[in-house]
């Protein structure tokens, strides 16, 4: 899987575009449930990691990853910013300056999500960012054909099965059962970041 | 005053934050340093790293230094703060796992009586609900 500086800055681009162009969304996701920056907050991390764009795609993918991680720990200001940055700073830092390839990226991700689960001390079924990010990670390790498309099925079901779920970590956990019947908007932020990365992958498989 | 433990103060709000340092310094007096940080990069409700970071080498202390938090994002913007710090620092901060207010003042008097980083924390998190 090459990743070349043109390709890794469309991804950065595409990502955190994604994410700016759906703030108001998260925004009202997050009122319902949770103190209702989502939106604001992350718009302002990835409208910086727009700014630092080129000096991020010029970059190796590892360190480029570590950047992206930085600087949404340093601007989003709420929760969000240190639980998506240890996703990318993790990533980083299994990237190494190793060739990127599908089980490098792989383990990669696993590791980004470990980081994610240990700076939110959190798991599996909590209604938080991690019930999209498993099974995206379970969906690229057993790879296979279409895998874009089947990353963005993961991602999907696993935003939606938070609807149901009762909050147990973060602010949405203070509404107890209230929290029931609203999609996670820490799902939602991560399946968008799905959204926009698998279609790269599809070129590749 | 550098004798004692010393206090930072993270609320997401910069009105709270420095109200509970007022509260310290009112209640206790001077002898523990107070440093205090709120708001997120661009001023609204929020924590921000960078702030937490100044806060923590403003309230510098060899003896230690107790971070008190009001809620989520506060929390794990102060863990990745300590974790920036230089390493022979990082060990000798503490987060407290307690009320904001109650917290810091409670803290703020077993440190002004010479205690431990480890007593000082344990004292405020006497007044976290189990």
């Amino acid at each position: 899987m090459p990743i070349n500086p043109s390709v890794l800055k469309s991804m950065v681009a595409a990502a955190a575009e994604r994410v700016v162009d759906h703030a108001d969304e998260l925004t009202a996701l997050d009122q319902a449930i949770g103190d209702g920056d989502h939106g604001i907050n992350m718009k302002r991390g990835c409208s910086e990691v727009l700014a630092q764009l080129d000096a991020i795609a010029a970059k190796p993918v590892g360190e480029a990853l570590k950047a992206v991680g930085m600087a949404l720990v340093m601007k989003v200001g709420g929760a969000s910013g240190p639980l998506y940055g240890s996703l990318f700073i993790g990533m980083g830092k299994a990237f190494g300056d190793k060739p990127a390839d599908m089980a490098l990226l792989s383990d990669a991700l696993a590791a980004g999500v470990d980081g994610v689960a240990a700076r939110g001390k959190s798991t599996a079924r909590e209604k938080t960012m991690l019930d999209v990010l498993i099974p995206v990670r379970d969906a690229l390790k057993a790879g296979g054909p279409d895998l874009g498309a089947r990353l963005r099925e993961a991602a999907a079901q696993g935003a939606a099965a938070t609807i149901p779920m009762r909050a147990t970590k973060g602010r949405a956990s203070y509404l107890g059962e209230r929290s029931v019947g609203h999609l996670d908007p820490g799902a939602r932020s991560s399946q968008l970041l799905v959204e926009a990365l698998s279609p790269f992958l599809d070129a590749q498989t | 005053m550098s004798d004692n433990v010393s206090l930072v103060i993270v609320s997401h709000s910069p009105e709270v934050a420095r109200g509970a340092a007022d509260m310290v310094r009112q209640m206790v007096g001077d002898e523990v340093k107070v440093a205090y940080c709120g708001g997120n990069p661009d001023g609204g409700l929020g924590t921000d790293v960078k702030k937490i970071l100044a806060a923590i080498d403003e309230a510098w202390s060899p003896r230690g230094v107790a971070i008190l938090v009001d809620l989520g994002g506060a929390e794990t913007n102060s863990e990745i703060a300590i974790e920036m710090l230089p390493e022979d620092r990082r060990g000798n901060v503490a987060l407290c796992n307690s009320p904001i207010v109650e917290g810091a003042i409670m803290a703020a008097t077993e440190a002004s009586g010479g205690a431990s980083l480890a007593e000082v924390r344990a004292t405020a998190e006497e007044l976290s609900p189990r």
